[in-house]
Protein backbone atom coordinates (compact mmCIF):
# COMPACT_ATOMS: atom_id res chain seq x y z
CA UNK A 1 0.00 0.00 0.00
CA UNK A 2 1.49 3.35 -1.08
CA UNK A 3 0.76 6.42 1.05
CA UNK A 4 1.59 9.97 -0.02
CA UNK A 5 2.17 12.25 2.98
CA UNK A 6 1.87 16.05 2.81
CA UNK A 7 2.99 18.45 5.56
CA UNK A 8 2.47 22.24 5.61
CA UNK A 9 1.63 23.08 9.23
CA UNK A 10 4.34 25.67 9.81
CA UNK A 11 7.58 26.66 8.04
CA UNK A 12 8.22 23.61 5.86
CA UNK A 13 6.38 22.39 2.79
CA UNK A 14 7.06 18.65 2.56
CA UNK A 15 5.95 15.49 0.77
CA UNK A 16 6.95 11.83 1.18
CA UNK A 17 5.92 8.36 0.06
CA UNK A 18 5.82 5.28 2.33
CA UNK A 19 4.86 1.72 1.38
CA UNK A 20 4.29 0.17 4.81
CA UNK A 21 7.85 -1.13 5.11
CA UNK A 22 10.09 1.45 3.48
CA UNK A 23 10.22 5.17 2.94
CA UNK A 24 10.45 5.64 -0.84
CA UNK A 25 10.97 9.42 -0.88
CA UNK A 26 11.15 12.36 1.49
CA UNK A 27 11.23 15.93 0.14
CA UNK A 28 11.35 19.08 2.29
CA UNK A 29 11.18 22.50 0.64
CA UNK A 30 12.70 25.06 2.98
CA UNK A 31 15.36 27.74 2.97
CA UNK A 32 17.85 25.17 4.22
CA UNK A 33 17.43 22.72 1.33
CA UNK A 34 18.01 24.35 -2.00
CA UNK A 35 15.70 22.32 -4.14
CA UNK A 36 15.75 23.02 -7.85
CA UNK A 37 12.44 24.79 -8.20
CA UNK A 38 10.94 27.83 -6.58
CA UNK A 39 14.20 29.42 -5.47
CA UNK A 40 14.36 30.57 -1.88
CA UNK A 41 11.17 29.95 0.06
CA UNK A 42 10.38 32.84 2.41
CA UNK A 43 10.11 31.38 5.84
CA UNK A 44 6.66 31.14 7.43
CA UNK A 45 4.72 32.18 4.38
CA UNK A 46 1.53 30.23 3.73
CA UNK A 47 1.62 31.84 0.33
CA UNK A 48 5.03 30.23 -0.10
CA UNK A 49 3.50 26.80 0.64
CA UNK A 50 1.10 27.48 -2.21
CA UNK A 51 3.94 28.25 -4.61
CA UNK A 52 5.98 25.11 -3.95
CA UNK A 53 3.49 22.43 -2.90
CA UNK A 54 2.84 21.04 -6.37
CA UNK A 55 6.55 20.78 -7.23
CA UNK A 56 7.29 19.26 -3.81
CA UNK A 57 4.68 16.52 -4.30
CA UNK A 58 5.86 15.90 -7.87
CA UNK A 59 9.44 15.58 -6.61
CA UNK A 60 8.31 13.03 -3.98
CA UNK A 61 6.59 10.97 -6.73
CA UNK A 62 9.66 11.20 -9.00
CA UNK A 63 12.12 10.27 -6.23
CA UNK A 64 9.96 7.24 -5.35
CA UNK A 65 9.66 6.26 -8.99
CA UNK A 66 5.92 6.14 -8.38
CA UNK A 67 3.09 7.01 -10.69
CA UNK A 68 0.18 9.07 -9.36
CA UNK A 69 -2.11 6.13 -10.16
CA UNK A 70 -0.21 3.85 -7.75
CA UNK A 71 -0.88 6.01 -4.68
CA UNK A 72 -3.55 4.37 -2.48
CA UNK A 73 -4.26 7.25 -0.08
CA UNK A 74 -3.17 10.81 0.65
CA UNK A 75 -2.24 11.60 4.26
CA UNK A 76 -2.12 15.27 5.19
CA UNK A 77 -1.45 17.30 8.34
CA UNK A 78 -4.79 18.56 9.66
CA UNK A 79 -3.37 20.36 12.73
CA UNK A 80 -2.24 21.76 15.04
CA UNK A 81 -0.55 24.64 13.25
CA UNK A 82 -1.11 27.90 11.44
CA UNK A 83 -4.57 27.86 9.86
CA UNK A 84 -3.42 29.54 6.64
CA UNK A 85 -0.54 27.09 6.19
CA UNK A 86 -2.62 24.03 7.10
CA UNK A 87 -5.32 25.02 4.62
CA UNK A 88 -2.84 25.00 1.73
CA UNK A 89 -1.84 21.37 2.36
CA UNK A 90 -5.36 20.26 3.15
CA UNK A 91 -6.95 21.83 0.06
CA UNK A 92 -4.18 20.46 -2.13
CA UNK A 93 -4.64 16.95 -0.67
CA UNK A 94 -8.41 17.12 -1.20
CA UNK A 95 -7.85 18.24 -4.78
CA UNK A 96 -5.61 15.23 -5.40
CA UNK A 97 -8.15 12.99 -3.70
CA UNK A 98 -10.83 14.08 -6.19
CA UNK A 99 -8.51 13.95 -9.19
CA UNK A 100 -7.02 10.53 -8.34
CA UNK A 101 -10.20 9.16 -6.78
CA UNK A 102 -8.27 8.05 -3.67
CA UNK A 103 -9.15 8.68 -0.02
CA UNK A 104 -7.62 11.41 2.11
CA UNK A 105 -6.41 10.80 5.69
CA UNK A 106 -6.07 13.65 8.21
CA UNK A 107 -3.02 13.33 10.47
CA UNK A 108 -2.24 15.12 13.73
CA UNK A 109 1.21 16.70 13.46
CA UNK A 110 2.25 15.95 17.06
CA UNK A 111 1.08 12.33 16.90
CA UNK A 112 3.05 12.02 13.66
CA UNK A 113 6.30 12.98 15.42
CA UNK A 114 5.89 9.79 17.49
CA UNK A 115 5.52 7.61 14.35
CA UNK A 116 8.77 9.01 12.92
CA UNK A 117 10.32 6.42 15.24
CA UNK A 118 8.69 3.67 13.14
CA UNK A 119 10.44 4.65 9.89
CA UNK A 120 13.68 2.77 10.60
CA UNK A 121 12.68 0.66 13.62
CA UNK A 122 9.81 -1.22 15.21
CA UNK A 123 9.31 0.27 18.70
CA UNK A 124 7.25 -1.96 20.99
CA UNK A 125 3.95 -0.74 22.40
CA UNK A 126 2.84 0.21 25.00
CA UNK A 127 5.39 3.01 25.11
CA UNK A 128 5.98 6.42 26.60
CA UNK A 129 6.62 9.10 23.98
CA UNK A 130 8.26 12.47 24.64
CA UNK A 131 7.63 14.95 21.81
CA UNK A 132 10.03 17.83 22.31
CA UNK A 133 10.56 20.64 19.79
CA UNK A 134 10.60 24.40 19.35
CA UNK A 135 6.83 24.48 19.73
CA UNK A 136 5.97 21.43 21.87
CA UNK A 137 6.98 19.56 24.99
CA UNK A 138 4.58 16.73 25.72
CA UNK A 139 4.66 13.26 27.27
CA UNK A 140 2.20 10.66 25.98
CA UNK A 141 1.29 7.15 27.02
CA UNK A 142 0.84 5.13 23.82
CA UNK A 143 -0.87 1.83 24.76
CA UNK A 144 -1.56 0.84 21.12
CA UNK A 145 -1.13 2.39 17.66
CA UNK A 146 -2.91 5.77 17.32
CA UNK A 147 -3.92 5.79 20.96
CA UNK A 148 -2.23 8.79 22.62
CA UNK A 149 -2.96 9.75 26.21
CA UNK A 150 -1.47 13.02 27.43
CA UNK A 151 0.54 12.66 30.65
CA UNK A 152 2.48 15.94 30.73
CA UNK A 153 2.66 19.24 28.86
CA UNK A 154 4.49 22.55 29.15
CA UNK A 155 2.79 25.31 31.10
CA UNK A 156 4.64 28.05 29.20
CA UNK A 157 7.64 27.66 26.87
CA UNK A 158 8.59 24.56 24.89
CA UNK A 159 12.04 23.12 25.66
CA UNK A 160 13.31 24.02 22.18
CA UNK A 161 12.11 27.58 22.64
CA UNK A 162 14.03 27.77 25.94
CA UNK A 163 17.23 26.69 24.14
CA UNK A 164 16.63 29.18 21.31
CA UNK A 165 15.80 32.20 23.48
CA UNK A 166 18.35 31.65 26.23
CA UNK A 167 20.99 31.21 23.53
CA UNK A 168 20.07 34.63 22.18
CA UNK A 169 20.43 36.12 25.69
CA UNK A 170 24.03 34.89 25.88
CA UNK A 171 24.82 36.30 22.44
CA UNK A 172 24.18 33.41 20.06
CA UNK A 173 22.11 33.97 16.89
CA UNK A 174 18.44 32.91 17.08
CA UNK A 175 17.46 30.06 16.91
CA UNK A 176 20.36 29.02 19.12
CA UNK A 177 19.44 25.42 20.03
CA UNK A 178 21.91 23.65 17.72
CA UNK A 179 24.75 26.09 18.66
CA UNK A 180 24.18 25.53 22.41
CA UNK A 181 24.20 21.78 21.81
CA UNK A 182 27.53 22.04 19.96
CA UNK A 183 29.24 24.34 22.51
CA UNK A 184 27.90 22.32 25.45
CA UNK A 185 29.85 19.24 24.32
CA UNK A 186 33.07 21.04 25.36
CA UNK A 187 31.72 22.57 28.56
CA UNK A 188 31.31 21.76 32.25
CA UNK A 189 27.61 21.32 33.13
CA UNK A 190 28.44 21.96 36.81
CA UNK A 191 29.75 25.49 36.05
CA UNK A 192 26.56 27.12 37.29
CA UNK A 193 23.57 25.47 38.93
CA UNK A 194 20.52 26.85 37.12
CA UNK A 195 17.15 25.84 38.61
CA UNK A 196 15.40 22.62 37.51
CA UNK A 197 11.81 23.82 37.32
CA UNK A 198 8.79 21.90 38.64
CA UNK A 199 10.85 18.84 39.51
CA UNK A 200 8.38 17.71 42.14
CA UNK A 201 5.04 18.63 40.59
CA UNK A 202 3.51 15.95 38.35
CA UNK A 203 4.61 15.53 34.75
CA UNK A 204 4.08 19.08 33.47
CA UNK A 205 7.00 21.29 32.45
CA UNK A 206 7.84 24.97 32.90
CA UNK A 207 10.85 26.49 31.15
CA UNK A 208 10.00 30.19 31.40
CA UNK A 209 11.64 30.66 34.81
CA UNK A 210 14.97 29.45 33.45
CA UNK A 211 15.05 32.43 31.06
CA UNK A 212 14.68 34.77 34.04
CA UNK A 213 17.38 33.01 36.06
CA UNK A 214 19.82 33.25 33.14
CA UNK A 215 18.92 36.95 32.77
CA UNK A 216 19.61 37.61 36.47
CA UNK A 217 22.80 35.53 36.32
CA UNK A 218 24.05 37.85 33.55
CA UNK A 219 22.78 41.07 35.12
CA UNK A 220 24.27 40.55 38.56
CA UNK A 221 27.80 40.59 37.07
CA UNK A 222 29.83 43.74 36.44
CA UNK A 223 30.22 44.45 32.68
CA UNK A 224 33.87 43.34 32.56
CA UNK A 225 33.11 40.17 34.52
CA UNK A 226 30.18 39.39 32.22
CA UNK A 227 32.40 39.86 29.19
CA UNK A 228 34.99 37.51 30.70
CA UNK A 229 32.39 34.84 31.50
CA UNK A 230 30.86 35.06 28.01
CA UNK A 231 34.27 34.77 26.34
CA UNK A 232 36.07 32.30 28.65
CA UNK A 233 33.14 30.20 29.84
CA UNK A 234 30.73 30.10 26.89
CA UNK A 235 31.05 26.31 26.63
CA UNK A 236 30.49 25.90 30.39
CA UNK A 237 27.49 28.22 30.30
CA UNK A 238 25.95 26.29 27.38
CA UNK A 239 26.59 23.00 29.17
CA UNK A 240 25.00 24.32 32.39
CA UNK A 241 21.91 25.57 30.52
CA UNK A 242 21.61 22.29 28.59
CA UNK A 243 21.95 20.35 31.83
CA UNK A 244 19.11 22.32 33.44
CA UNK A 245 16.77 21.65 30.49
CA UNK A 246 17.70 18.02 29.81
CA UNK A 247 17.67 17.03 33.51
CA UNK A 248 14.02 18.07 33.74
CA UNK A 249 13.09 16.29 30.49
CA UNK A 250 14.77 13.05 31.58
CA UNK A 251 13.45 13.23 35.14
CA UNK A 252 9.84 13.58 33.96
CA UNK A 253 10.30 10.95 31.26
CA UNK A 254 11.63 8.47 33.80
CA UNK A 255 8.74 9.27 36.09
CA UNK A 256 6.21 8.67 33.30
CA UNK A 257 7.86 5.33 32.44
CA UNK A 258 7.54 4.17 36.06
CA UNK A 259 4.00 5.48 36.42
CA UNK A 260 2.77 3.67 33.30
CA UNK A 261 5.02 0.63 33.80
CA UNK A 262 6.15 0.43 30.16
CA UNK A 263 9.31 -1.13 28.71
CA UNK A 264 9.61 1.08 25.63
CA UNK A 265 10.28 4.80 25.19
CA UNK A 266 10.27 7.09 22.14
CA UNK A 267 11.79 10.58 22.00
CA UNK A 268 10.87 12.65 18.94
CA UNK A 269 10.68 16.24 17.68
CA UNK A 270 13.50 18.66 16.82
CA UNK A 271 15.09 18.73 20.29
CA UNK A 272 15.60 14.94 20.21
CA UNK A 273 18.70 15.71 18.08
CA UNK A 274 20.29 17.33 21.17
CA UNK A 275 23.35 15.29 22.15
CA UNK A 276 23.14 15.81 25.91
CA UNK A 277 19.50 14.72 25.84
CA UNK A 278 20.34 11.64 23.75
CA UNK A 279 23.20 10.66 26.08
CA UNK A 280 21.12 11.09 29.25
CA UNK A 281 18.18 9.27 27.67
CA UNK A 282 20.41 6.33 26.72
CA UNK A 283 21.83 6.16 30.28
CA UNK A 284 18.37 6.37 31.80
CA UNK A 285 16.98 3.70 29.45
CA UNK A 286 19.80 1.32 30.30
CA UNK A 287 19.36 1.86 34.03
CA UNK A 288 15.59 1.38 33.82
CA UNK A 289 15.89 -1.58 31.46
CA UNK A 290 13.69 0.03 28.79
CA UNK A 291 14.12 0.08 25.03
CA UNK A 292 14.85 3.58 23.67
CA UNK A 293 13.93 4.76 20.16
CA UNK A 294 14.94 8.15 18.78
CA UNK A 295 14.25 8.72 15.06
CA UNK A 296 17.02 9.57 12.65
CA UNK A 297 17.60 13.40 12.96
CA UNK A 298 16.15 14.09 9.48
CA UNK A 299 12.80 12.68 10.71
CA UNK A 300 12.89 14.69 13.97
CA UNK A 301 12.30 18.12 12.48
CA UNK A 302 9.09 18.83 10.56
CA UNK A 303 8.80 16.43 7.62
CA UNK A 304 6.23 14.54 5.57
CA UNK A 305 7.75 11.07 6.09
CA UNK A 306 6.18 10.99 9.55
CA UNK A 307 2.84 12.09 8.06
CA UNK A 308 2.97 9.28 5.47
CA UNK A 309 3.85 6.65 8.11
CA UNK A 310 1.08 7.82 10.47
CA UNK A 311 -1.30 7.81 7.48
CA UNK A 312 -0.29 4.20 6.82
CA UNK A 313 -1.13 3.26 10.45
CA UNK A 314 -4.51 4.98 10.11
CA UNK A 315 -5.20 3.19 6.80
CA UNK A 316 -4.54 -0.17 8.54
CA UNK A 317 -7.38 0.68 10.91
CA UNK A 318 -9.61 1.97 8.11
CA UNK A 319 -9.48 5.51 9.50
CA UNK A 320 -10.10 7.44 6.28
CA UNK A 321 -11.50 10.94 5.96
CA UNK A 322 -13.36 12.68 3.16
CA UNK A 323 -13.87 16.13 1.65
CA UNK A 324 -15.29 17.37 4.95
CA UNK A 325 -11.83 17.20 6.58
CA UNK A 326 -11.11 20.55 8.29
CA UNK A 327 -7.90 22.01 9.73
CA UNK A 328 -7.58 22.88 13.42
CA UNK A 329 -5.16 25.28 15.12
CA UNK A 330 -5.27 23.45 18.47
CA UNK A 331 -5.94 19.93 19.69
CA UNK A 332 -6.93 18.51 23.07
CA UNK A 333 -5.62 15.03 23.78
CA UNK A 334 -7.39 12.66 26.09
CA UNK A 335 -5.70 12.77 29.49
CA UNK A 336 -3.91 9.72 30.89
CA UNK A 337 -5.63 8.22 33.94
CA UNK A 338 -3.69 5.86 36.14
CA UNK B 1 -4.25 62.60 28.07
CA UNK B 2 -4.77 60.35 31.10
CA UNK B 3 -1.69 59.14 32.97
CA UNK B 4 -0.41 55.61 32.46
CA UNK B 5 -1.36 53.15 35.17
CA UNK B 6 1.62 51.60 36.94
CA UNK B 7 1.33 48.48 39.08
CA UNK B 8 3.77 46.24 40.90
CA UNK B 9 3.36 42.47 40.65
CA UNK B 10 5.13 40.47 43.35
CA UNK B 11 4.93 37.11 41.57
CA UNK B 12 3.96 35.39 38.33
CA UNK B 13 0.57 34.53 39.85
CA UNK B 14 -0.02 38.24 40.58
CA UNK B 15 0.87 38.95 36.94
CA UNK B 16 -1.85 36.45 35.94
CA UNK B 17 -4.31 38.24 38.29
CA UNK B 18 -3.45 41.60 36.71
CA UNK B 19 -4.11 40.03 33.30
CA UNK B 20 -7.53 38.84 34.54
CA UNK B 21 -8.50 42.35 35.68
CA UNK B 22 -7.26 43.84 32.40
CA UNK B 23 -8.91 41.09 30.33
CA UNK B 24 -12.35 41.78 31.83
CA UNK B 25 -12.33 45.19 30.13
CA UNK B 26 -11.63 43.84 26.64
CA UNK B 27 -14.20 43.65 23.83
CA UNK B 28 -14.31 41.85 20.47
CA UNK B 29 -11.91 43.44 17.99
CA UNK B 30 -9.51 44.72 20.68
CA UNK B 31 -5.78 44.45 20.02
CA UNK B 32 -3.33 44.40 22.94
CA UNK B 33 0.44 44.80 22.53
CA UNK B 34 2.62 43.32 25.26
CA UNK B 35 6.11 44.77 25.62
CA UNK B 36 8.82 43.38 27.88
CA UNK B 37 12.07 41.45 28.01
CA UNK B 38 12.46 37.66 27.85
CA UNK B 39 10.96 36.12 30.97
CA UNK B 40 9.13 39.30 32.03
CA UNK B 41 5.77 37.52 32.16
CA UNK B 42 3.99 38.37 28.90
CA UNK B 43 2.64 34.82 28.55
CA UNK B 44 1.58 34.88 32.25
CA UNK B 45 -0.33 38.13 31.65
CA UNK B 46 -1.99 36.49 28.62
CA UNK B 47 -3.02 33.53 30.79
CA UNK B 48 -4.93 36.10 32.89
CA UNK B 49 -6.62 37.61 29.84
CA UNK B 50 -7.58 34.07 28.72
CA UNK B 51 -9.06 33.32 32.14
CA UNK B 52 -11.13 36.52 31.99
CA UNK B 53 -12.45 35.37 28.59
CA UNK B 54 -13.52 31.95 29.91
CA UNK B 55 -10.52 30.00 28.57
CA UNK B 56 -8.57 27.60 30.78
CA UNK B 57 -5.31 29.50 31.51
CA UNK B 58 -3.39 26.22 31.78
CA UNK B 59 -3.83 25.76 28.03
CA UNK B 60 -2.06 29.01 27.24
CA UNK B 61 1.54 28.36 26.18
CA UNK B 62 4.13 30.55 24.53
CA UNK B 63 3.24 31.02 20.83
CA UNK B 64 6.80 31.88 19.74
CA UNK B 65 7.24 28.82 17.55
CA UNK B 66 3.77 28.68 16.04
CA UNK B 67 3.47 32.53 15.78
CA UNK B 68 -0.29 32.31 16.46
CA UNK B 69 -2.23 30.27 19.01
CA UNK B 70 -6.02 30.42 18.70
CA UNK B 71 -8.25 29.73 21.71
CA UNK B 72 -11.96 29.20 21.13
CA UNK B 73 -14.48 30.90 23.44
CA UNK B 74 -17.55 33.12 23.02
CA UNK B 75 -15.05 35.69 21.82
CA UNK B 76 -11.97 33.93 20.39
CA UNK B 77 -8.53 34.80 21.73
CA UNK B 78 -5.67 35.10 19.26
CA UNK B 79 -2.31 34.96 21.03
CA UNK B 80 0.35 36.19 18.62
CA UNK B 81 4.12 36.34 18.96
CA UNK B 82 6.24 38.20 16.42
CA UNK B 83 9.59 37.23 18.01
CA UNK B 84 10.53 35.07 15.01
CA UNK B 85 9.28 37.49 12.37
CA UNK B 86 11.76 39.73 10.60
CA UNK B 87 9.43 42.09 8.74
CA UNK B 88 5.85 43.31 8.45
CA UNK B 89 5.74 41.64 5.00
CA UNK B 90 6.40 38.26 6.61
CA UNK B 91 3.46 38.90 8.94
CA UNK B 92 1.27 39.80 5.95
CA UNK B 93 2.24 36.53 4.28
CA UNK B 94 0.79 34.51 7.14
CA UNK B 95 -2.41 36.54 6.90
CA UNK B 96 -1.99 38.48 10.15
CA UNK B 97 -4.51 41.12 9.05
CA UNK B 98 -7.30 38.56 9.39
CA UNK B 99 -6.52 38.31 13.11
CA UNK B 100 -5.83 42.02 13.70
CA UNK B 101 -9.08 43.12 12.09
CA UNK B 102 -11.20 40.15 13.14
CA UNK B 103 -13.90 39.75 15.78
CA UNK B 104 -11.68 38.19 18.44
CA UNK B 105 -9.26 39.66 20.95
CA UNK B 106 -5.63 39.81 19.73
CA UNK B 107 -2.81 39.74 22.27
CA UNK B 108 0.57 40.33 20.64
CA UNK B 109 3.97 39.59 22.17
CA UNK B 110 7.05 41.24 20.55
CA UNK B 111 4.83 43.51 18.39
CA UNK B 112 7.66 45.92 17.37
CA UNK B 113 8.13 44.45 13.89
CA UNK B 114 4.43 44.76 12.95
CA UNK B 115 3.68 48.17 14.49
CA UNK B 116 3.01 49.62 11.03
CA UNK B 117 0.14 47.13 10.54
CA UNK B 118 -1.65 47.73 13.84
CA UNK B 119 -5.05 49.43 14.06
CA UNK B 120 -5.33 52.83 15.80
CA UNK B 121 -7.26 51.46 18.77
CA UNK B 122 -4.40 49.22 19.96
CA UNK B 123 -3.80 49.01 23.75
CA UNK B 124 -0.28 48.64 25.13
CA UNK B 125 1.07 47.02 28.28
CA UNK B 126 4.73 46.96 29.33
CA UNK B 127 6.12 44.44 31.83
CA UNK B 128 9.57 45.06 33.29
CA UNK B 129 11.81 43.07 35.62
CA UNK B 130 12.26 44.79 38.99
CA UNK B 131 14.02 42.08 41.00
CA UNK B 132 13.64 38.30 41.33
CA UNK B 133 9.89 37.59 40.98
CA UNK B 134 8.89 41.28 41.16
CA UNK B 135 7.65 43.04 37.99
CA UNK B 136 6.50 46.56 37.12
CA UNK B 137 3.42 46.48 34.88
CA UNK B 138 2.48 49.65 32.99
CA UNK B 139 -0.93 49.88 31.34
CA UNK B 140 -0.50 52.65 28.78
CA UNK B 141 -3.47 54.94 28.30
CA UNK B 142 -4.64 55.92 24.89
CA UNK B 143 -3.75 59.48 23.85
Amino acid sequence: MLILGIESSCDETAAAIYDGARLLSNVVASQKDHIEFGGIVPELASRAHERVIWETVQQALDDAGADAGEIDAIAVTEGPGLMGSLLVGLCFAKGLSVQWNKPVIGVNHIDAHIYAAFIDAKPKLPAIALVVSGGHTQIFHVPSPLNHLLMGNTRDDAAGEAFDKIGKMIGLPYPAGPAIDQLATHGNPGFYDFPRAMMKKGLDFSFSGLKTSVLYFLEKMKPEEKERVLSDHMNDLCASISAAITDVLIYKLQRAIKQAGVKSVIIAGGVSANRMLRRKAAEMAEKQGVELHIPNPEYCTDNAAMIAVTGWFKAQQGLYDDERLKPYARHQWEKYQK
Amino acid sequence: MIADKKLISASSSETVDTGVAFGKLLKPGDVVCLYGNLGAGKTQFTKGIAQAMGINPEEVQSPTFAIIHEYASDVPLYHLDCYRLESAEEAMNIGIEEYLFGQGVCVIEWPEVIESLLPDHVRSVTIEHEEKEKRRITIHQKA
